[in-house]
């Protein structure tokens, strides 16, 4: 963060700006890692479960490289100048994350289910419809601010796609998906974690003055008038009403801690977090009291194995912390766990518990770092952005990112009561990969306009004649 | 806008360091606890994804390992004669856990344990898969078919210890289960069945059920006069009365069973011949609780942590008042013994009052067939000098001569016994229990010990049940079968 500093904004002419390399072969090399570390572990579970190299093994190298090749061709294209680290991370946890997929796909166990379908090709089928979204967004976008003149549409849009799931039937106690006859199921959640950022960034950027300036100061703290808490209430309001009938509390919180996190960063006013963080208290508490699904995950949560044999999400959660501890500090290696044992949602919801068992403690923490340096490098595109839209959309989305990683990982590891969220790129599911795909194109297109150099100043024979010679 | 947009940067990275910690916490400091949780089903993935070694009897393995290449399991226990053996077996389940050897030895035989440590490291480094190593038993073939079929639908037990060496030789309990049908993983059904049997099949009643051992216990009693210089031998008058009342009791009568004359002031010998209660009740009552218990315990009784090496059931010579300490000395009130108690305290007498350790494995054998431990037999008490041993001998043969053992009479053999009959219940309300101990005698010394118990049922006839004759024609089998295969 210290390396980046803030780029004067006042007459760029009269500055020289040093042109700033574009990193893109650093963004190739990084690439091709990216690429053969998923091989790598593909070929590892095809010889740790039959003894031999996987037969589909030469198509899904040759797949993930063209993915990764696109992608890489239209940020080369289109966004020279953006930040070279977050294309190879995305691709690293994508492919990675296919390789889980199919070593699920490869079990014993769930093949003898009579619901068994193999996952692995239709989530290469995503990865793809994601990487075209990506070149997409890189080519319709041809610059970030643009997306400020829909502020409004983009609310109407987020509040279509989060009330739409309510009129379909729930699926595993959750209503968070929009099933489309022959074209599948969609969970529109994830999309509107990208729009209501959108939409967020657009109307703070209006109202930010106001919501700044105009408080009172009590015991340390900025208070807000009381028609400025109107658009944290309403918020406030619809992640509660997402709780309530859609019974997610995972997007519910993600939704809340997003705008918390924006509303912060455009007035910078603590006080918000303050407010935040106690509305959001009062919020889960209030809805643990009556919805029985909430508090099925919190008893899950606060002892596991009490519930064994009696509450089917103790028991779930039980499987997945042994699955964890079975892995240990080394890992069982690829192939040869047995996470398959969690059943239900193990390629989903559960895939780290995957990652913990074949890799251990050591993989489960390289994970992590992952989707930390993903993380930081938005929080570092938004350092870097010179508009206070692009400021605010950057840091919404990289804070949107790091809340549903702690709000996965940290409900599958146990630290917090579990929600029904899935792990970006990991975890198996279309509408989440297409969608994580698009937020690292924004954030791409954003780290492109910040690193873009400033116009070369023509230069001025009268500023030359006014330097001073040295002796 | 910088600095909160840094300090969200601080906060996300927070964030990320809080889920490491947890990982830690899972990973490492959890991590041993929550691989070996009893539900996690990753240990008995591991427990049968090998073949599990085998208890051997008479050098012949009595288990085996089935391949199934099931989804989860790739081998299942299974049992040769399970029925017969499985009061020494126990089971090896893929849902159920394991018991009895299988449970106590279990390390071994998925070679676990750390004696299997080098062998281990060779099978790891060889590209072998791990092996079980095998438990050798002190079981006797012969005498456990002879046990368990003389048992046939009887429900009951049997006993038999080698009194030189401690060796348990025969071990059967009725009605028994095939463990076979409950090793599998979907044997839910079999499982629940056998638990819901009022009749308790897996239960071995010859370890792990106590009986009031009835007039065997006399021989105890016998023990404890002579230890106790009561009486200086088994053939000198007891001065009792007939009928004899119980003390501290309004002129209570210990009653005999049936008309027995012979009772009054008849020696020890004639009152273990035709088992008086009024004689044992007379010398329980002359000695006291604390001198009765103290003989009890150098037996083996009110031992709560006796294990051969599967756990035995504590046998109890209570602490009691005067008539209820009478009523102990014949074996009845609160007065309760396993049948191998039983056969301890046979084997006792006729090892010249030598107590050895009873136990079941002979050795442990690695897989690569060295033994890695063997069992050395070891003396647990001596209860009787050898002079007093000798003399009930003489009066233990006396009831299988003449008295009421003589369904027991092997030709051309040395044989003692003591039959019981125990009441059972308020005012014998429940089905009396019929016992027989009994051991057989050779110029080598005793090869065997045997006790015998048949829990009758309701339409048994009481005399019927009396020892001598549901009990003692097995106890006779039970050690012609030793004495055939020991030449």
């Amino acid at each position: 963060m210290a390396a980046i500093s803030p780029l004067p904004n006042t007459t760029p002419t009269a500055i020289i700006t040093v042109g700033q390399p574009s990193r893109r072969n650093t963004e190739l090399i990084l690439l091709a890692f990216a690429v053969v570390i998923p091989c790598f572990a593909y070929a590892n579970v095809g010889l740790a479960l039959d003894g031999r190299m996987p037969s589909g093994m030469l198509g899904y190298g040759i797949g993930l490289g063209l993915l990764a090749g696109v992608g890489h061709l239209a940020v080369r294209r289109y966004a020279r100048y953006a930040d070279p680290v977050l294309l190879p991370l995305a691709t690293l946890l994508n492919g990675l994350g296919l390789v889980i997929i199919w070593r699920l796909d490869q079990s014993e166990r769930f093949r003898a289910l009579k619901t068994f379908a193999p996952a692995a090709t239709h989530q290469l089928l995503f990865s793809a419809l994601g990487i075209a979204l990506f070149v997409a967004v890189l080519v319709l976008l041809k610059d970030h601010r643009i997306l400020q003149r829909y502020t409004y549409i983009s609310m109407a849009l987020a509040l279509v796609l989060l009330i739409a799931p309510m009129f379909f039937p729930p699926v595993n106690g959750a209503r968070i998906w929009i099933n489309l006859p022959g074209l599948g199921t969609i969970q529109p959640g994830e999309f509107a974690k990208i729009i209501l950022a959108v939409f967020f960034a657009g109307y703070l950027m209006v109202k930010r003055d106001a919501l700044a300036l105009a408080s009172r100061r009590f015991m340390g703290l900025y208070l807000p008038r009381g028609r400025d808490l109107g658009p944290i209430l309403a918020v406030w309001a619809m992640s509660i009403l997402i709780l309530v009938f859609e019974t997610d509390l995972g997007t519910s919180l993600l939704f809340f801690g997003m705008f918390v996190v924006m509303l912060y960063v455009a007035t910078e006013r603590t006080s918000w977090i303050v407010f935040g963080l106690l509305m959001s208290a009062v919020g889960a508490v209030g809805v643990a009291s009556f919805e029985s699904h909430v508090q099925a995950r919190v008893t899950a949560w606060l002892d596991p194995f009490a519930g064994w044999g009696k509450s089917e999400a103790s028991e779930q959660m039980a499987k997945v912390l042994m699955t964890f501890g079975s892995g240990g500090v080394s890992g069982s290696g690829w192939g040869q766990g047995n996470s398959d044992l969690i059943g239900f949602a193990a390629n989903s919801d559960f895939i780290l518990a995957t990652v913990g068992e074949e890799l251990g403690l050591a993989g489960t923490m390289a994970f992590l770092l992952l989707y930390g340096l993903i993380v930081e490098r938005g929080v570092r595109t938004a350092l870097a952005a010179r508009d206070p839209f692009g400021k605010l959309l950057a840091v919404g989305l990289s804070g949107a990112f790091a809340i549903q990683v702690f709000v996965v990982a940290g409900g599958v590891m146990g630290l917090i009561p579990l929600t029904g969220m899935t792990m970006p790129f990991l975890a198996q599911g279309g509408s989440s990969v297409i969608a994580n795909w698009a937020l690292i194109a924004i954030l791409i297109k954003i780290s492109d306009t910040a690193r873009r150099p400033a116009p070369v100043p023509v230069n001025n024979p009268d500023a030359e004649m006014t330097q001073v010679v040295r002796p | 806008m910088n600095k909160p947009v840094r300090r969200i940067a601080i906060f996300c990275g927070l964030l990320v360091l809080a889920l490491m910690i947890r990982d830690n916490w899972l990973q490492f400091v959890q991590a041993d606890e929550l691989k070996n949780n009893k539900h996690n089903l990753r240990v008995t993935i591991a427990r049968y994804s090998q073949p599990r070694g085998n208890i051997i009897v008479d050098g012949q393995a009595i288990t085996g390992s089935e391949q199934v290449n099931g989804v989860t399991y790739k081998y299942k226990r299974s049992y040769k004669d399970g029925p017969m053996w499985a009061p020494v077996t126990g089971y090896s389940s893929q849902v159920y856990g394991s018991k009895y050897l299988e449970g106590v030895e279990d390390k071994i035989l998925t070679g676990d344990d750390d004696r299997l440590f080098f062998n281990r490291t060779i099978d790891m480094i060889t590209g072998k898969g791990k092996k079980g190593g095998d438990v050798i038993t002190t079981l006797n073939a012969k005498a456990q078919e002879a046990a368990f079929k003389e048992l046939g639908d009887k429900k009951g037990a049997v006993a038999a210890i080698d009194p030189r060496t401690g060796k348990i030789l025969a071990m059967a309990s009725t009605p028994s289960y095939d463990p076979s049908t409950i090793a599998g993983a979907n044997d839910d059904a079999a499982w629940k069945k056998l638990n819901a049997d009022k009749d308790q099949p897996i239960l071995n009643r010859a370890l792990r059920q106590t009986y009031p051992p009835g007039s065997t216990f006399k021989l105890v009693t016998a023990s404890a006069a002579l230890e106790n210089g009561l009486y200086d031998s088994v053939d000198q008058s007891t001065n009792s009365p007939l009928p004899w009342n119980l003390p501290d009791t309004n002129n209570l009568p210990l009653n005999n069973e049936g008309s027995l004359p012979m009772c009054k002031n008849g020696s020890m010998r004639e009152a273990l011949r035709v088992s008086c209660n009024s004689v044992f009740g007379k010398i329980s009552a002359d000695l006291g609780n604390q001198k009765m218990m103290a003989e009890a315990e150098k037996f083996g009784f009110n031992q709560k942590d006796l294990t051969v090496p599967v756990g035995v059931a504590e046998s109890v010579y209570p602490k009691d008042n005067r008539p209820q300490n009478a009523m102990d000395g014949i074996g009845q009130a609160s007065n309760r013994a396993t049948p191998l108690q039983m056969a301890m305290v046979a084997a006792a007498i006729a090892n010249n009052g030598k107590l050895m350790q009873p136990y079941m494995v002979d050795k442990l054998r690695a897989p690569n067939l060295n033994v890695i431990d063997t069992t050395q037999p070891k003396v647990l008490n001596t209860p009787l000098t050898p002079e007093h041993a000798q003399q009930l001998q003489s009066a233990m043969e006396t009831v299988v001569k003449d008295g009421t053992g003589t369904a027991a009479q092997i030709d051309g053999v040395r044989v003692g016994g003591k039959t019981g009959t125990a009441q059972n219940g308020v005012d014998n309300s429940g089905k009396p229990y019929a016992w027989f101990v009994s051991y057989a005698m050779t110029d080598k010394g005793s090869p065997v010990a045997v006790a015998v118990v048949i829990e009758g049922d309701k339409d048994t006839a009481r005399d019927d049940v009396a020892g001598g004759k549901l009990a003692a024609p097995i106890a006779r089998s039970v050690m012609e079968a030793v004495l055939k295969t020991s030449k």
